[in-house]
């Protein structure tokens, strides 16, 4: 019997559609695998058992009575925990919202469900979004399938890890500085950050409103596109959401090729801390590509380098507002309220419970660098820098069609080792910032095992704003080049667990 | 309340000081949704009923910016006479307080959507122009009930209770420039401003603009400097102040305070003040030791405000005519001075005035009967004239009345008496009460020849020529007829009967 962890998530609509299986099956199956392994994995919150076979039901009754089912219809879900599922507790991590039970659904969530798509549960995840490991979650940290003892990135470490140890075939993820891409190139998934404004913001509780991207997650380039499609488009609830087209993802997804594309290699993204392994395989994509037709150019953006440090002014900024208005007085936590102590301490010992010392370090910094007499040293400047950012990838992306570079510098490290250095954990979203800060599209997909540790590497396309099919196109043909050149999926080559 | 200060004499202030005010107005717009979600801004309704995850501030939840909204800032702007920003972003306000769903306003910050603009107010007869600095939108916060403390403040309250249906309601604000050279007039032309701002609004349409409601609050800044030099003094704010006869009061109370202070050689501490209507005083709230940051930045979750200039003009054109150009034009028709325009205005008579003329009365009846009998009966009842029970078209009918000579003056103020009554339509109300006026000879005759009878000295007078006497006798038919006879054809058949030519 087929084990119907292990299909892809096109594979698996088509066995529903066609009768071969059942949703139910399906979500049980996937059920059955988280109860088994996620003890070890820790990539679920929360794993809504009856949510799911509910809604695998309602699609099985739905074929029964002939109706049409969508591509996705009857595929399991692993959903990160920052959208708001009504009725499902939805926590972001923190403790600050422990017990909060949202009365409404996300936009996002909304067309999951509209497109018959199963949540199976919510995923783990640095606190508010914030980390690049998961070990910032108030919930205790998530392993990476490949090496439990290893981190599986972050923000959205439950999302790829629940993708890499197949307890779902799709994932949802957000990505303000690398949040997708990161965690997908140390797991050996596939994860797209599309444009900014691509796919709606309404009900995804906010870090840095504008950086925040939610975005595909899976284990293949065509499944991500299936799910890029499910979720995209303008949303009237979303002042910032783009009124126009989805991209036509799936059907580049379809058709990758790369013949006669301009491939830019960025030069900035190499050098110093970036692992040797990493490189290499790197450079053995840009060798593919070349071989596979495209033209490979080497160029520099030269602001870049600034990336970093705008995004960490820009960043906390932001959180710092939005993060205000958990004062313990409406919902979630609430501490110290002893019927002695006045709003505003127990607003204090709430705040001092409930947030996780990253989450309170990028508050402090953003309160410090919006602070009258700073903001334009500190704020002001990080906008400038990300115009700058923004007009290295106009220029860029007139001589090329899409950017490439290593995903992350170095391949997943052990669990420990940079939470008390918190520079160190930031180099991990060095590549992945500067597309946050402009809004343009990008991809990691799996580009090989890095000889010196046998764990993934991600190879990060960068397309531009509105163009996230070239990223499909392009994924897609490097995607086929390597299983073939490999004999399978990267991920075969994973401990079963 | 009890004034500690000390105050100097008003006179003995104006001496010495130049006042100089800045005055800040909140307007609720009347927009049928919130600001940035569509929850309804309906006043009345119970206590958080009108609220989504946006207005409650939900984690995940995001503003979307309420056209409407927009409009009517864009129409104020234009009513005063400011620049339109060509693009315009809104900004974060942050601070913590417990009604403020988000711990911060949306707001607009350095970029609000007009500016640069002014609106001439008149003070006796006098044209002073105040200078806007600007206009921006921003989001009402809730309403917070204190419970168990002495003052109903949050000090000493064992609980508090949030209603966040104001949350996210339209408001905008209207900050003026520096208001100098106003002199002894300072509290005069404070009013008069709030005054004429207030028409502005309610003429265009965007706010009902009732200062007891709520839905236009005023703040006024009052500094002092010795006449003669040019550095402002230091100011207070005092919040607060909802009423036409409070911002005159506060800005009268604020010179004196700030005279006294200044005269024994004190400094003014700039901090807000709260408003007391009982006696007119100001007490300090909160210092403000340093200006408070909030750490405004542009609001990430919305896109940019860009009203094209096709779209300013179309609304410029469709501007209703602004108050204090109609009250000219009304004045020059209705050929009345300066202090009657005046007291029309203050009495809220305009619009009933004009709607009575639309109806067909002439102006001065219908000026007579809205400025007399009907201010007499609302001053009575505390109620605005424009909320009397009785419509423009039933004054009208009652002016139509008078004119064909069904009603007397007395006659028709029994009838206004009974519509307001909800006795009807003024026809309605003769017919029944059976006040129209008589003035058939049979019935007239016998009251007439009675009066003559019983008063034949006074027929005397009138015999011998003196015809003025004939109005006791025309008084006495008018007492027997109680009040219904036509007094013209009463006096007629006296002179007849006395065979005098009238």
């Amino acid at each position: 019997m087929t084990d119907l962890t292990r299909l892809t998530a096109a594979e698996t609509a088509a066995k529903i559609a066609s009768g071969e299986t059942s949703a139910v099956e399906v979500a049980q199956a996937h059920l059955d695998r988280i109860a088994a392994i996620d003890e070890k994995v820790h990539a679920f919150l929360h794993v809504d058992s009856e949510g799911a076979l509910a809604a695998a039901r309602a699609v099985d009754d739905k074929r029964a009575r002939g109706e049409k089912l969508g591509p996705l219809a009857g595929v399991p879900l692993a959903l990160k925990d920052i959208f708001t599922t009504e009725g499902v507790p939805t926590t972001v991590g923190s403790k600050i919202l422990e017990g909060w039970i949202p009365p409404y659904d996300a936009t996002l969530t909304k067309r999951l469900k509209a497109a018959d798509i199963v949540i199976l549960g919510k995923t783990n995840m640095d606190e508010f979004a914030m980390g690049s490991s998961t070990e910032n979650s108030a919930y205790g940290p998530t392993s990476n399938p490949w090496d439990l003892t290893r981190i599986p990135g972050g923000s959205g470490g439950g999302s790829s890890a629940a993708l890499a140890s197949f307890q779902a075939p799709l994932a949802i993820g957000t990505d303000t500085g690398g949040s997708i891409r990161q965690p997908a190139a140390v797991t050996g998934t596939v994860g797209v950050k599309p444009t900014y404004g691509g796919v709606s913001r309404y009900g995804m509780v906010a870090f840095s409103s504008s950086l925040d991207q939610g975005g595909p997650c899976a284990r293949t380039v065509l499944d991500a596109a299936l799910l890029h499609e499910a979720i995209a488009g303008h949303d009237p609830l979303d002042s910032t959401s783009i009124d126009a087209p989805v991209p036509p993802v799936v059907e580049a997804a379809r058709n990758g090729d790369v013949k006669g594309l301009r491939v830019g290699v960025v030069k900035e993204f190499a050098g110093e801390g970036y692992q040797a392994g990493v490189m290499q395989r790197f450079n053995e994509s840009v060798e593919l590509l070349r071989e596979l037709g495209a033209e490979v150019v080497e160029l520099s953006c030269p602001s870049f380098t600034y990336a970093l440090a705008a995004y960490y002014l820009i960043a906390p900024s932001e959180c710092s507002s939005n993060l205000a208005r958990f004062d313990g007085l409406r919902y979630g936590l609430r501490t110290g309220d002893d019927g002695t102590r006045s709003a505003e301490e127990v607003t204090s010992l709430t705040r001092e419970a409930g947030f996780g010392p990253e989450v309170k370090r990028r508050i402090m910094l953003g309160t410090y660098a919006l602070s009258s007499g700073y903001y334009d040293a500190y704020y002001g400047s990080a906008q400038k820098v990300r115009t700058l950012i923004t007009r290295d990838f106009e220029r860029a992306f007139a001589d090329v069609d899409v950017l490439v570079s290593p995903t992350t510098p170095t391949t997943a490290f052990p669990i420990g080792e940079r939470a008390d250095d918190p520079m160190a954990m930031y180099l991990a979203d060095l590549c992945t910032i500067p597309a946050n800060l402009a809004g343009n599209a990008a991809m990691s997909l799996p580009c090989g095992l890095a000889p010196e540790d046998g764990l993934p590497v991600g190879l990060q396309i960068i397309a531009p704003a509105l163009a996230d099919d070239r990223l499909y196109r392009v994924g897609a043909a490097v995607e086929a080049a390597f299983t073939t050149r490999w004999g399978h999926p990267l991920l075969e080559e994973a401990p079963t667990l | 309340m009890t004034v500690t200060e000390d105050l100097v004499s008003y006179e003995d202030a104006l001496a010495a000081y130049d006042p100089v005010m800045g005055l800040e107005v909140h307007v609720e717009l009347g927009t049928k949704t919130k600001m940035f979600c569509g929850c309804s801004t309906e006043l009345g309704a119970p206590p958080n009923s009108q609220t989504c995850p946006t207005c409650l501030g939900l984690p995940g939840s995001l503003p979307v910016v309420n056209a409407v909204g927009v409009e009517s800032a864009v129409k104020i702007g234009l009513a005063l006479n400011c620049e339109i920003a060509e693009w315009c972003r809104f900004a974060r306000k942050n601070y913590f307080y417990p009604d403020m769903p988000k711990n911060f306003q949306t707001s607009q910050y350095d970029e609000p959507i007009a500016f640069n603009g002014y609106l001439d107010v008149e003070v006796d007869g006098e044209t002073f122009r105040v200078e806007i600095e600007r206009a921006h939108m921003e989001e009402d916060t809730g309403k917070s009930t204190h419970v168990g403390g002495a003052t109903g403040r949050i000090h000493g309250a064992q609980h508090s209770l949030l209603d966040y249906n104001r949350a996210g309601i339209p408001l905008i604000e209207i900050v003026t420039k520096p208001i100098v050279g106003a002199g002894a007039k300072a509290p005069e032309v404070a009013k008069a401003y709030v005054a004429e701002l207030r028409e502005l609004i309610k003429a265009l349409g965007v706010s009902e603009a009732r200062m007891e409601m709520g839905q236009m609050r005023c703040d006024v800044n009052l500094s002092l400097r010795p006449i003669g030099e040019e550095k402002f003094g230091t100011r207070s704010e005092t919040k607060n102040v909802n009423s036409l006869r409070s911002v005159e009061r506060a800005v009268r109370f604020e010179v004196q305070r700030h005279a006294a202070v200044l005269g024994t050689g004190g400094k003014i501490v700039q901090e807000t003040r709260h408003f007391h209507e009982e006696d007119g005083s100001t007490t300090s709230g909160r210092i403000k030791e340093e200006a408070e940051d909030y750490r405004y930045f542009p609001e990430p979750d919305l896109v940019p405000v860009a009203p094209s200039r096709e779209w300013v003009e179309e609304l410029r054109a469709t501007l209703p005519e602004l108050p204090r150009v109609r009250r000219q034009r009304l004045q020059a028709e209705w050929g009345i001075s300066d202090h009657e325009m005046q007291s029309v205005l203050n009495a809220g008579a305009i619009d009933p005035i004009v709607a009575t003329i639309d109806a067909g009365a002439p102006a001065d009846q219908a000026r007579k009967w809205w400025m007399g009998e009907l201010a007499r009966r609302a001053n009575e009842s505390g109620t605005e004239l424009s909320a009397l029970p009785i419509s423009a078209a039933q004054v009208a009918r009652v002016c139509e009345l008078v004119a064909e000579g069904t009603l007397n003056d007395k006659l028709a103020r029994q009838v206004i008496e009974a519509v307001l009554l909800g006795e009807g339509d003024p026809d309605q109300v003769v017919e029944q009460r059976g006040l129209a006026i008589v003035s058939d000879d049979s019935a007239l005759g016998a009251a007439v020849d009675e009066a003559i009878a019983a008063n034949p000295a006074v027929a005397d007078k009138v015999r011998d020529g003196k015809i003025a006497a004939a109005g006791a006798l025309v008084g006495a038919v008018m007492k027997a007829t109680r009040g219904q006879a036509d007094a013209g054809r009463a006096r007629e058949l006296i002179l007849e009967r006395l065979g005098v030519q009238g």
